[in-house]
């Protein structure tokens, strides 16, 4: 079974405690339907599990299919600049049909992001860096479409709906 | 199904309408052959659409990547324009199944190439290969794995080559 590779590290985007039992980790895509749909099942899950579970996105732009994931992914990235990842994660999201230049700003607006230091870390090659190598993780980690799961570092292959992913998340809790 | 050290059996199929491509073309090259059932895939799960977008980090282990199905020759061209592929993608078309036959992954009851994966290192031997179950795309850290192990082996006899020369 491939294995998330590297293990979930404090470079990455978390959400819940570290000494939470279950990690659960997207590979995922802004500009993916599946990875929409998977959006607020995810937040479903989060919500049911509380402490128990925390929450990792990584980036896996798939560029020739959708021309805005990788701007999208950046946006992402400079929101996180400014200490607020989750927020655009969730508006982009959220507002998933809507997704063009214009809307990534205007979600930074919305948010109440310092727009002049946004647009210019949007033009950062370092931002790009860090997007490019969560792709190659997810390369190396054997991710095979939008969105791949990995619970406590495993690949999780089944389908991408509540209860598949509630009931795989259960069994994790068991005592090996 | 071939398996590891097993030489690479040469084929030339089409891979455009008027284009016809041969193995034997890219000795020299590490070569990843990636027999598939059908073109079009839903998108997010598609596999070729998948490697499509890793195609840089293939090049970086001097490999070509190649798909193979028996859909036609203006099928697949439809579907490379249709997902904006940047690779090759051969036609298996007739005789059906030929090629997927001499290395083992036809299958005959579906009239398809099995979804099956050979790593092929630049003296057309096989280093790896891997037969997928056909609902569920192996993504490419097998492959990245394989590409590695070529990479390193491929220094060690250089690094060989050097001390039994004394340089």
């Amino acid at each position: 079974m491939p294995k998330l590779t590297p293990p979930v590290n404090k470079d990455d985007h978390i959400q819940g405690s570290p000494n939470a039992r279950i990690t659960l980790v997207e590979y995922g895509d802004f500009q993916c339907p599946n990875c929409g749909m998977a959006y607020p099942i995810i937040k479903n899950i989060q919500a049911e599990f509380g402490k128990i579970l925390r929450f990792v996105f990584r980036h896996f732009p798939l560029t020739n299919a959708h021309p805005m994931a990788l701007p999208a992914a950046i946006a992402s990235e400079a929101a996180a600049r400014q200490r607020r990842f989750w927020d655009m994660h969730d508006m982009i999201f959220e507002q998933q049909p809507a997704l063009n230049s214009y809307a990534l700003i205007s979600f930074a607006m919305e948010l109440g992001l310092n727009i002049t230091q946004f647009k210019m870390d949007l033009q950062d090659k370092l931002l790009d860096e860090i997007v490019e190598s969560h792709f190659e993780s997810g390369v190396r980690s054997g991710v095979n479409g939008t969105p791949s799961f990995y619970i406590n570092g495993y690949k999780y292959n089944g389908g991408n709906d509540h209860d598949s992913l509630y009931m795989a998340i259960e069994e994790n809790m068991q005592p090996a | 199904m071939l398996t590891r050290n097993d030489s690479a059996p040469d084929f030339e199929l089409h891979a455009t309408p008027d284009q016809k491509f041969a193995l034997h073309e890219i000795k020299g090259k590490n070569v990843i052959l990636a027999f598939y059932p059908a073109d079009w895939s839903p998108v997010c799960g598609d596999q070729m659409s998948l490697y499509n977008e890793m195609l840089k980090y293939f090049k970086k282990y001097n490999a070509e990547l190649l798909g193979i199905s028996v859909d036609s020759k203006w099928c697949h061209m439809a579907y490379m324009q249709n997902r904006n592929l940047h690779f090759s993608l051969l036609a298996d078309f007739h005789p059906r199944g030929e090629v997927a036959k001499k290395y083992g992954v036809y299958n005959e009851k579906e009239g398809q190439c099995e979804r099956a994966l050979f790593v092929i290192d630049g003296n057309g031997i096989i280093q790896w290969s891997y037969l997928s179950p056909v609902a569920i795309n192996p993504g490419a850290d097998g492959i990245i794995e394989a590409l590695e192990n070529i990479a390193n082996k491929n220094k060690k006899t250089e690094y060989a080559e050097v001390n039994a020369t004394g340089q």
